[in-house]
């Protein structure tokens, strides 16, 4: 069963008059971010609609801005989804946290922020969740280059000698010159990845 | 192995903090968490993921559509029909292509054989966790096996099945196939009693699963647990009533639901889910219509697999696994290649709680409660 966009957009207008919304497709986009929460507590809260249920939050890069995608279905009333998504530049990835109205928000914003680099403010334990700490870059966005595999780092290169492993000199100083220049080394990439 | 990785004195007496993982055998595959104990009570539990990433996302966006569905075997590969499942319906969505009525009897056929192979091997695995060593789990082997040949001879592969195609499925069920899945069907009750014999009222399994990491609806609920653990917890919901998706509207079948959502109800649940899925299997093989597998439109796609560019938009998809609520989220651009292709994993997600159900608990429960979550580390670290 679903529920008409426009009837959760005339309703959310009606009652949070200031919250400023936009149609796009079958999904509503909340262009002042942090008007998120008191979207979604409403939805969850109203006897109408009673959202109850946070399925699905996704990142995504659209080049110009990042976006975080929101699926909502009731567990009580049976029906779903409603899409909500905001929209912040990737210089000031900001969006409030609804892991503290929705549980369910809790590790996938932690793979959002893995992942996309969105930094969702308010969450109990934002840190990375498949990549290590000292992970350096977002993933999943357009702009990531990939690290080179057949190069290694300095640190690599102690733990390896440290071990008895005998590296050649022509990527010790290849470990060195990157290292010196503060670098990752980078893979080579297609001119064009994508057609 | 389990090690102890530090001791350290605090004023509610001495904790100890244990590592469990990425190694350890009951975690089912490289999952590992940090358990604060004192004593044999759990007072801390942190999940710690990401020992199988291999950014599935990633791989996927760089690929034509088509050749996504070989890599979705991969994320729950105890059941990969289940996502096959999903991530076709979540296409067709995108690129509206209809399926043919005898396409998705095969696929609703295929996909409960998938279920009834994850809730036996899951109920073996758990009481492998209980200590029931591998006594139970190879009686459910035993009938896993059978359907795995199945499987094998339909679609080529017994656990990467990569079966189901945009527009209907890769090969028709022949009459002898047919015959071998109504032999399943009709042999599986026999099965069934004589597990239950063994299990159901078992004093030790009663008392080491009864009243252990109980979950509320409330909690679960909110935290977006979904699948068998949701319905333990007594929550009426399942996709296939929910959404009817594919023909489940079709089909009369109940929904077990728990009373406590302690481990017990979680095992007997799964229990219960199997004799359903044989009910489904019976309507559909008595229903069953001969005819076209494939959508003739969407046949020079499975040749030309970059032809395959569904018009720019988005969609979500989802089916009820055998886990619980896998999401399928495919964003388009009009090219070969999605633009943002995520997955909705319900094995990540249903640990949103393991702290919970664990707190205050021994440390060998929490072993069964992990256990009867039921978790494939393919599908929690993607």
């Amino acid at each position: 069963m679903n529920i008409p966009i426009e009837e959760i957009k005339k309703e959310l207008e009606s009652r949070l008059p200031d919250v400023k919304l936009r149609l796009i497709g079958n999904s509503l986009l909340i262009e002042n971010a942090d008007d998120l929460p008191r979207v979604a507590l409403f939805l969850k809260e109203s006897p109408k609609f009673l959202l109850d249920y946070l399925s699905s939050v996704t990142g995504a890069d659209y080049l110009t801005f990042l976006e975080s995608v929101y699926h909502f279905y009731s567990m009580a009333k049976k029906h779903g989804p409603v899409t909500l998504r905001v929209r912040v530049t990737s210089h000031h990835p900001k969006i409030p946290s609804l892991a503290p109205v929705y549980r369910s928000a809790e590790l996938q914003e932690r793979e959002a922020y893995d992942t996309f680099g969105i930094i969702y403010e308010g969450h109990p334990d934002l840190r990375r969740l498949f990549m290590w700490e000292e992970f350096q870059g977002y993933p999943l966005r357009k702009d990531y280059e990939q690290e080179d595999a057949e190069v290694l780092e300095v640190s690599d290169i102690a733990w390896l000698e440290a071990r008895g492993i005998k590296i050649p000199a022509e990527m010790k100083e290849k470990a060195k010159a990157l290292y010196a220049a503060g670098q990752r080394a980078v893979a080579h990439k297609p001119e064009k990845p994508r057609p | 192995m389990t090690n102890i990785a530090e001791t350290k004195n605090t004023d509610a007496g001495q904790t100890l903090e244990v590592n469990f993982g990425p190694q350890h055998p009951s975690t089912h595959g490289v999952f590992r968490m940090t358990v604060q104990l004192e004593g044999e009570k759990i007072r801390g539990l942190k999940p710690v993921f990401g020992y199988l990433h291999r950014n599935h996302e990633q791989i996927a966006e760089n690929l034509p559509y088509a050749a996504i569905m070989p890599y979705t075997d991969r994320l729950d590969y105890v059941n990969a029909l289940s996502n096959n499942f999903g991530y076709a319906l979540t296409i067709e969505k995108l690129a509206a292509i209809e399926v043919p009525e005898r396409a998705e009897y095969i696929r609703v056929i295929m996909a409960e054989l998938a279920r009834i192979v994850n809730h036996v091997a899951v109920i073996g695995f758990m009481l492998n966790d209980l200590g029931a060593f591998f006594t139970p789990l190879l009686y459910a082997f035993r009938e896993r096996e059978r359907i795995l040949d199945l499987f094998e001879e339909v679609t080529g592969s017994r656990l990467m099945n990569n079966y189901f195609r945009f527009g209907g499925v890769k090969r028709d069920l022949t009459g002898q196939n047919l015959a071998a899945i109504r032999k399943i069907v009709s042999r599986f009750p026999a099965f069934l009693k004589e597990f239950e014999a063994l299990l159901t009222k078992n004093e030790i399994l009663c008392m080491r699963c009864q009243n252990i990491g109980i979950l509320s609806a409330e909690a679960a609920t909110n935290a977006g647990i979904t699948g068998p653990v949701l319905r333990a917890s007594g929550v009426n919901y399942d996709i296939r009533k929910v959404d009817g998706y594919s023909i489940y509207n079709r089909f009369d079948f109940k929904i077990p639901l728990g009373q406590k959502g302690d481990v017990y109800d979680r095992f007997y649940v799964r229990l219960l889910e199997i004799r359903e899925s044989l009910k489904i299997l019976d309507q559909a093989l008595a229903a069953i219509p001969t005819g076209e597998i494939m959508n003739k439109k969407s046949l020079p796609m499975l040749k030309m697999p970059r032809n395959l560019k569904p018009p720019a938009g988005e969609a979500y998809g989802r089916v009820e696994s055998p886990k619980g609520e896998l999401g399928f989220y495919v964003v388009s651009d009009g090219t070969p290649q999605p633009w943002r292709y995520h997955v909705r994993a319900p094995s990540l997600i249903n640990l949103t709680l393991l702290e919970e159900m664990c707190l205050g608990q021994k440390i060998a429960d929490a072993i069964i409660i992990l256990g009867s979550i039921d978790i494939v580390l393919g599908e929690t670290d993607r």
